[in-house]
């Protein structure tokens, strides 16, 4: 039968030509990329944040799921929205399948205390990100709250305190108390602030990280106080609620504002540009995300028995303000999207 | 109302709201300044137009959980879309068309539905939460980004004639509502409504239509609630929706003295509620007390002002109503 036979020739011709495709692109092998390659690839690895929706966790998913798509592994979110206990079941569901790496946000130190045992014992790497339960996983990224704290301090000192010809007062507009990065970031506050007999504080207030109560209350504070000399605040989204207050009071040239937060462009750099904030210092989420990206290619790789031999990556902080503003200081999420991590 | 004593709750929030800004005056040194006294009424100014919403949903005998959903999520899309690139009065619009459309839904649910007020609001509130988080803004915190020039942006911020914007937007959408619950037959039909349902639709008052156009009407001042929010922070955050900033609003109705059985008290007593919550908060935050003393004198207070109203008034048959709670 000649149209066998043809289509035999036929056959065996693709197949030739596919064997010699394949051996072509082979992509070089300099000893290790290859089997690095080859690990990572069809890996699972989950995320359990605090909430989806805002800045830090947008931005580090972005940079996640970048790598993801890059090397071939899945990144699997749930949103618990907020909610601590979600956030439990959220976590209990992704240890039941199984997954190799499990990325965790904890709102507090004691909100996964049992979650995190429980993933490495069922042996699951664990990485837990920019906020640290008691209990340590395989791997922390993020900042240090106090390093946080010493540094808002240190630029409040040097804007009120001895060598500065002012008048020391300043006042403390903080979040929700009983949250750790609040907690350890008024521990810096005291140690700074102790070595600093000139500065003093007036007032020292919770807005419970809500704008408008930042707003309310520091405007009562300016109005008593109408010599203050600097202001420390928390967390960007709440400070924007001080600024206002500042700004209206028309104060801005007097209060020296120090804030903090992930440093994305319209919370950050653009509060520094038009001098809402004076100093402000990011924990980086775009840092953020190349750390939390190495974490996991390290434990892909090395697969460490969970638990055993827990390692930090530190975030390196900076301090921005007017004069060292640069168009790269902070990033926008559709950057980030687009080529993060 | 009891009419023996003559001291209504609204009295008694009134005297201690005297009593409390008497005090403050002599204790604390500053309070009695006309700036601090402006800003102590600006502070709580977004928190009383709310209240004047939730109000009038109250005194039509019904409830609007709601507002605090519609207020962030429909301000977070007006201002995504201005971002996006749309000319402001159009993305107002779009805004205004949303909260309309989410009044409307509120009305016909508990209207024609007949689901009560309470859980149809609820109900709505985690919706368009949900919706708006899904579809409208996916990003919590939306910023009002660098060149917004126009004087819109100036209603949270500015100044008129030395007042805080703010308080002059609190001070018209109260005289609005008052002269609309006041002078307005659909105002009194509310009033009518929410005395008596039943009575009220036999005398022949449309109740079904006028409960939709009610809940537009809270819609709509939510809509400005939000507006002021976000002008004067300069960016408006959804997760509000989550927060328990809607149990504040009903604290400054009820404890003004707007009984939740409906058809009683107006806008006065929620001045007057909005006022003694403006006055404790200014008089602690200069007194520099913790978050947590300041909530707690806060609940003693409300108490105080809830215990003396029933020893005063205690409720018996003659002025007990069907549906008080």
């Amino acid at each position: 039968m000649p149209a066998m036979k043809l289509l035999k020739a036929m056959a065996a011709a693709a197949v030739l030509t596919a064997a010699t495709g394949a051996a072509v692109s082979e992509p070089y092998d300099d000893g290790q990329s290859k089997t690095y390659y080859e690990t990572v690839k069809g890996k699972k690895v989950a995320f359990v944040p605090l909430s989806m929706g805002f800045d830090l966790t947008e931005g580090w998913n972005a940079g996640l799921q970048n790598q993801a798509r890059a090397l071939g592994y899945t990144v699997e979110v749930r949103d618990p929205n907020w909610n601590v206990e979600a956030g439990v079941q959220a976590a209990n569901g992704f240890i039941a399948d199984k997954p190799d790496v499990l990325i965790l946000h904890p709102l507090d130190q004691q909100a996964y205390n049992r979650v995190v045992p429980r993933a490495l014992a069922a042996g699951i790497n664990v990485i837990q990100i920019n906020m640290k339960s008691v209990t340590n996983g395989d791997a922390f990224v993020g900042a240090d709250w106090y390093d946080l704290g010493v540094k808002q301090a240190e630029a409040v000192v040097a804007a009120c305190g001895k060598d500065s010809g002012k008048n020391g007062k300043i006042a403390i507009v903080t979040g929700q108390a009983a949250t750790p990065t609040i907690v350890i970031g008024n521990m810096a506050f005291d140690d700074v602030f102790g070595q600093h007999p000139e500065i003093q504080i007036v007032a020292r207030q919770s807005a419970d990280f809500d704008p408008a109560k930042a707003q309310a209350i520091t405007s009562t504070i300016l109005k008593q106080n109408p010599d203050l000399c600097g202001i420390v605040g928390v967390w960007d989204g709440q400070d924007s609620g001080t600024a206002a207050a500042i700004r209206e009071a028309n104060m801005q040239d007097q209060v020296f504002f120090v804030s903090s937060g992930g440093g994305s462009k319209a919370a950050a750099c653009d509060n520094i540009e038009n001098g809402s904030f004076d100093a402000y210092v990011s924990y980086d989420v775009p840092g953020q995300a190349r750390d939390l990206n190495a974490a996991l290619k390290i434990l892909l790789q090395t697969k460490p028995e969970p638990g055993s031999n827990p390692f930090a990556l530190y975030t390196p902080l900076k301090v921005l303000t007017k004069d060292n503003l640069t168009p790269s200081s902070c990033w926008k999420l559709e950057e980030l999207k687009a080529m993060g991590g | 109302m009891p009419i023996a004593t003559g001291l209504s709750q609204e009295r008694i929030v009134l005297v201690i709201a005297v009593a409390l800004f008497v005090v403050f005056s002599i204790a604390l040194p500053g309070f009695l300044d006309a700036g601090n006294l402006l800003s102590l009424i600006q502070n709580v100014s977004i928190l009383g137009i709310l209240g004047v919403g939730m109000a009038i949903a109250i005194i039509g005998r019904g409830i609007d959980l709601s507002i605090l959903s519609t207020m962030p999520i429909s301000v977070a899309w007006m201002l995504s879309l201005v971002n996006g690139g749309m000319p402001l009065w159009l993305a107002f619009l779009c805004a205004l068309a949303f909260v309309v459309l989410v009044g409307i839904v509120n009305g016909v649910l508990i209207a024609y539905v007949e689901i009560p007020a309470i859980f149809a609001t609820l109900a709505m509130g985690i919706a368009v939460y949900g919706f708006g988080k899904a579809y409208l803004v996916p990003i919590e915190a939306v910023y009002i980004s660098g060149g917004g020039t126009s004087w819109f942006y100036s209603i949270g911020s500015g100044r008129v004639l030395g007042v805080p914007a703010p308080v002059v937007v609190f001070a018209l959408v109260a005289l609005a509502a008052w002269l609309f619950l006041r002078y307005l037959k659909p105002g009194r039909f509310i009033y009518g409504m929410g005395d008596n349902p039943a009575a009220a639709r036999i005398t022949g008052i449309p109740v079904r239509p006028m409960i939709v156009v009610q809940y537009v009407l809270i819609s709509i001042i939510a809509l400005v609630a939000g507006i002021v929010m976000a002008t004067a922070l300069s960016h408006i955050n959804t997760r509000l929706a989550l927060s328990t900033m809607v149990y504040d609003v009903i604290l400054v109705v009820v404890l003004g003295g707007i009984g939740l059985s409906g058809g009683k008290g107006g806008i006065r007593n929620v001045i007057v509620g909005t006022v003694l919550i403006g006055i404790l908060l200014n008089g602690m935050t200069i007194m520099n007390l913790t978050y947590t003393v300041q909530s707690i004198l806060k609940s003693v207070i409300l108490l105080a002002a809830i215990v003396v109203d029933t020893l005063l008034n205690p409720r018996d048959e003659q002025t007990a109503q069907h549906g008080d709670i």
